[in-house]
């Protein structure tokens, strides 16, 4: 994201800054050489976003007027004064209805002169009529899913910076943090170019907050209702943004990447996307977003296999809360190795992969395929101290899934 | 507050019946009077203070740099929530309870507080309720983590320290609304004859309007958290869609709340600012009576804003507009007061002590925060702001130097008369510039931070937002650390600071300045002071 630069001042502010950190160099970690003083809003991307770029720099500018005058006046009657330069008080200034007025009635009239401007752009903002199309969003605990309804497409979209990268307490990152850290996501929305953009923004679990500045969207996404709000792009290009309400141990792991694409780009992702992730919204439920393929109808499953599986599976889903010792991190995050549950009847651990235990963080993980599900819990069941030696198959899960 | 230890001898001068005099432990746990009791909530607040900037210096830590260092994520969202409520209902809070305590029925010329035992407890009730606070801590599931805003559903998820944390808040409003209610029926009933409520000190003003606020929204409060204990163990469903309820409506309970809280924790720091300005400046304050107003319509407003905490939830346009043009109205009673401060230095014969420093710098920076403030009223703005870094400097812009700099003003200006010695000024002095330089380091570049786009109460974030990050911690350590000067500077003052004067400050014209010596003895106004045909004490 580059600032605008929009006054010599914030470059004035950016360059004090960077020789304040060139002073602190021994302390500066290898992301310094991305250095970014950004100090404004990042450049607008929508008619929308342009408003509020266009309004902030308006009340910022007026605010500025206003700072001047007040400070002035403060500091001129702090040197003016003063009693070291013999200044004498005068009690008797102490009180004038008519200066009162005035400065009750000078700030309302600029408060009307930035009403009426903001006035609009809510009025624009909250105008969800003639969409080009709709995109429902819903948050989970720890990423976004995103449902085209017309284009029939519906696919998961979370963090894909690796685990390496980021590190524990006492434990540091074993991998250079890229140059989208935390910002990347393993499937990113994708709309056209210019078209009104409605999105049906909701929850599966917690709040969240489906934010991306450029495009002027900051919209919660509550659980059990759907909140509805627009955005056009006015060019081709990636933007950024993170969940901007706190929900949860990965809050500020679940960003958020808009690809916008010419609409003949757009029409090749949506053929790609089908083709993917293909059927209806309610079917692609079942959809894999993890790089785990099923295997072929009717070739027999081994424990070895199905547990190989479940191992990417587990790294993808599970790891972060289960720890990879699978010692989680008790008592919010249970661990596996050992547990009650992974050791004990198939049943009771597919309910829970399925439905979630509420009331935890532990969310439903049905989005997940059937083999998937097998997989990862035929891995819980044969490592760390677990050696069950058994195995669940596929049909097990779907089993379960209808009854 | 040396009175604790030092003023035995002043129970002669009285005759109550502990005539005797308890033992000190004894007299900790049976105190009814007002002077120990206010000193009591001012220690406490002092503690509460350091453990709240404890947790915020492990937060400034963990954003040193990207990546995860120091906390867990889950530890992480604890801290930034559990920080908030130590600030909030255990430093802010109790300080200005324990400026109410010591002041007022010096101020008006009572005796004491109207409800002495009721007091006592009020004090009391926090106890328990901050032990369960910081226990939360040490509980299987951790402390809440929801921010502390304790939204649902994110809040039925924690453990039983989410049920701690309802349990403390709803003990220590039970203390806010007791102190309130002696608060409001000592200045009703206990003023000395000719203090008449236009006569009263602002500070006295201040805090008669911010304890209706308590009493007005405690009780709120107290239901909403009770509706998320029962959603969270009894089978309700206020709050969860699933079962009728509506995650949203938490939040217009919880704001109809927060807002007036957030004018708890500023009014009677405007009380203490229109004490200190006018005695520094040599004259009285400019514009009583439109200060009398300007509190009261700030109290009022705040009643009618709480939206501008929801603006991303997704209400109609026209809630938004009305939000918007009542927010941006609270600026008009705002900069009145702001005007005024500014009128009453004007053709003054300033001094620059450190009680005056601290409301000067108080003056600049809540301006500041003033104009965020206002940036953040508009709706598209706060749009892209909220929840952002920007909305995290803003507020500390107004709590910081707002309401913690006040307090700090009002200790430094009334320690004289406390304890009967002065404090070191230069050590005064240098703590108010290290402030005034590391706030600001800490706290400007915030604002960047969340123009940029860096969302609150992460623990790590994107590679961009670095640089500002290490100068906001760096800033941080050095603001937490200057705080050492005022414990240090206290403590010296008690133990060994010259002996002050009764009118430490020349033009310092409420009662106790001009009636009572310093220190001021254990039992003061026995006998209420006639104040009839008196020149009015502003």
């Amino acid at each position: 994201m580059k600032s605008i630069n929009a006054n010599g001042q914030q470059h004035a502010l950016a360059a004090l800054a960077r020789s304040v950190s060139i002073g602190l160099t021994f302390l500066v970690s290898p992301a310094t050489a991305l250095a970014a003083y950004d100090v404004n809003i990042a450049a607008p991307a929508s008619p929308i976003s342009s408003q509020i770029y266009g309004l902030h720099m308006y009340i910022l500018y007026v605010c500025a007027a206003i700072f001047v005058v007040v400070f002035a006046l403060m500091f001129y009657s702090i040197f003016k004064f003063r009693r070291s330069n013999g200044s004498k008080p005068d009690v008797n200034f102490h009180e004038s209805t008519l200066i009162e007025i005035i400065w009750t009635v000078i700030p309302f009239v600029i408060l009307l002169f930035m009403a009426i401007p903001a006035t609009k752009t809510v009025l624009d903002m909250k105008d969800t009529t003639n969409p080009d199309m709709t995109v429902k969003v819903t948050g989970y605990q720890w990423g976004w899913r995103y449902d085209y309804a017309a284009e029939e497409v519906g696919f998961y979209s979370s963090l894909s910076t690796p685990w390496s990268q980021i590190g524990q307490p006492g434990e540091k990152a074993t991998e250079e943090k890229g140059k989208d850290y935390l910002l990347e996501v393993d499937n990113p929305m994708v709309v056209p170019v210019g078209k009104r953009v409605r999105l049906l923004v909701t929850s599966n679990d917690v709040i969240h907050g489906w934010y991306v500045p450029q495009l002027g969207v900051n919209q919660y996404g509550i659980p059990g209702f759907v909140k509805d709000v627009w955005f056009k792009a006015d060019k081709v290009g990636t933007f950024k943004g993170q969940c901007s309400q706190i929900c949860g141990k990965l809050h500020g792991y679940m960003p958020i990447t808009v690809v916008v694409k010419s609409e003949a780009d757009y029409a090749k992702w949506v053929a790609e996307a089908k083709a993917r992730w293909g059927a209806a919204p309610a079917a692609a439920a079942a959809a894999t977003p993890a790089a785990v393929a099923t295997p072929e109808p009717g070739k027999p499953l081994t424990l070895v296999d199905l547990k190989a599986a479940g191992e990417k599976v587990y790294a993808a889903n599970c790891v972060t809360c289960h720890q990879a010792s699978g010692k989680g991190m008790p008592p919010t995050f249970p661990a596996l190795s050992g547990s009650k549950v992974v050791l004990g009847p198939t049943e009771g651990q597919i309910n829970i992969l399925l439905n979630g235990k509420p009331g935890t963080a532990m969310a439903s993980f049905a989005r997940l395929s059937d083999f998937e599900i097998a997989a990862v819990m035929t891995y819980t069941k044969n490592s760390w101290d677990n050696s069950t030696g058994k195995f669940v198959t596929p049909d097990d899960i779907k089993a379960k899934r209808k009854s | 507050m040396a009175s604790v230890t030092t003023h035995d001898h002043a129970h002669d001068h009285g005759h109550d019946h502990d005539h005797h005099g308890p033992g000190p432990w004894t007299r900790i746990f049976t105190t009814t009077n007002h002077k120990d009791i206010g000193s009591m909530y001012l220690w406490f607040s002092l503690l509460m203070f350091f453990v709240g900037g404890a947790m915020a210096l492990l937060i400034r830590a963990e954003l040193f740099t990207p990546g995860l260092q120091v906390v867990q994520p889950e530890v992480f969202n604890s801290l930034t929530t559990v920080h908030a409520l130590v600030m909030i209902f255990g430093a802010v809070m109790p300080a200005f309870v324990g400026f109410a305590n010591w002041l007022i029925p010096l101020q008006i010329g009572a005796a004491d507080m109207a409800f002495p035992r009721m007091n006592n407890w009020s004090f009391w009730l926090m106890i328990p309720a901050t032990v369960l606070l910081m226990a939360s801590f040490f509980v299987p599931g951790g402390a809440a983590a929801s921010g502390w805003t304790l939204y649902p559903p994110l809040s039925t998820q924690g453990g039983i320290g989410v049920d701690m944390t309802i349990i403390a808040i709803h003990i220590l409003g039970a203390s806010s609304i007791m102190g309130s209610i002696n608060i409001i029926t000592t200045i009703l009933n206990m003023r000395a004859p000719g203090m008449t409520l236009m006569r009263m000190p602002m500070f006295v003003w201040t805090w008669l309007i911010t304890a209706y606020l308590i009493i007005a929204v405690m009780p709120v409060l107290a239901g909403c958290i009770t509706m998320l204990l029962t959603d969270r163990h009894f089978g309700t469903a206020f709050f969860n869609a699933a079962g009728g309820g509506d995650p949203t409506m938490f939040m217009h309970i919880f704001w109809f709340f927060g807002h007036p809280e957030v004018y708890i924790l500023i009014l009677p720091a405007f009380g203490i600012m229109s004490q200190i300005i006018p005695t520094f400046s040599r004259k009285p304050l400019f514009g009583y009576a439109s200060m009398v107003y300007a509190t009261a319509s700030i109290a009022i407003l705040s009643f009618i804003v709480w939206g501008h905490h929801m603006f991303t939830v997704g209400m109609p346009a026209a809630g938004q507009l009305f939000f918007m043009y009542a927010t941006m109205l609270i600026a008009v009673p705002t900069g009145v007061k702001i005007f005024n401060w500014i009128a009453t230095m004007w053709r003054g014969s300033i001094t620059f002590e450190t009680p005056m420093l601290f409301a000067i710098g108080f003056l600049c920076m809540f301006t500041l925060g003033g104009f965020s403030g206002l940036v953040l009223s508009i709706v598209p703005v706060d749009i892209t702001l909220h929840n952002t870094y920007y909305v995290v400097a803003h507020f500390h812009y107004v709590l910081f130097p707002g309401a913690i700099w006040a307090l700090m003003a009002g200790v430094y200006f009334w320690l004289p008369k406390w304890t009967g010695r002065m404090y070191n000024e230069t050590l005064g002095k240098w703590h108010f510039w290290l402030s005034a330089i590391s706030f600001n380091v800490t706290f400007f570049p915030q604002h960047f931070l969340g123009l940029a786009g860096m969302p609150r109460r992460i623990p790590d974030y994107a590679l961009q937002f670095a640089e500002w990050n290490m100068i906001s911690t760096i800033g941080a350590f050095a603001l937490g650390f200057s705080q050492l000067l005022f414990v240090y500077n206290v403590f010296s003052c008690i133990r060994s600071g010259e002996k002050a004067k009764e009118r430490q400050w020349d033009s310092a014209d409420s009662l106790e300045w001009t009636h009572l010596p310093s220190p001021v003895p254990y039992h003061t106004f026995e006998m209420p002071p006639d104040l009839r045909g008196a020149k009015a004490v502003h």
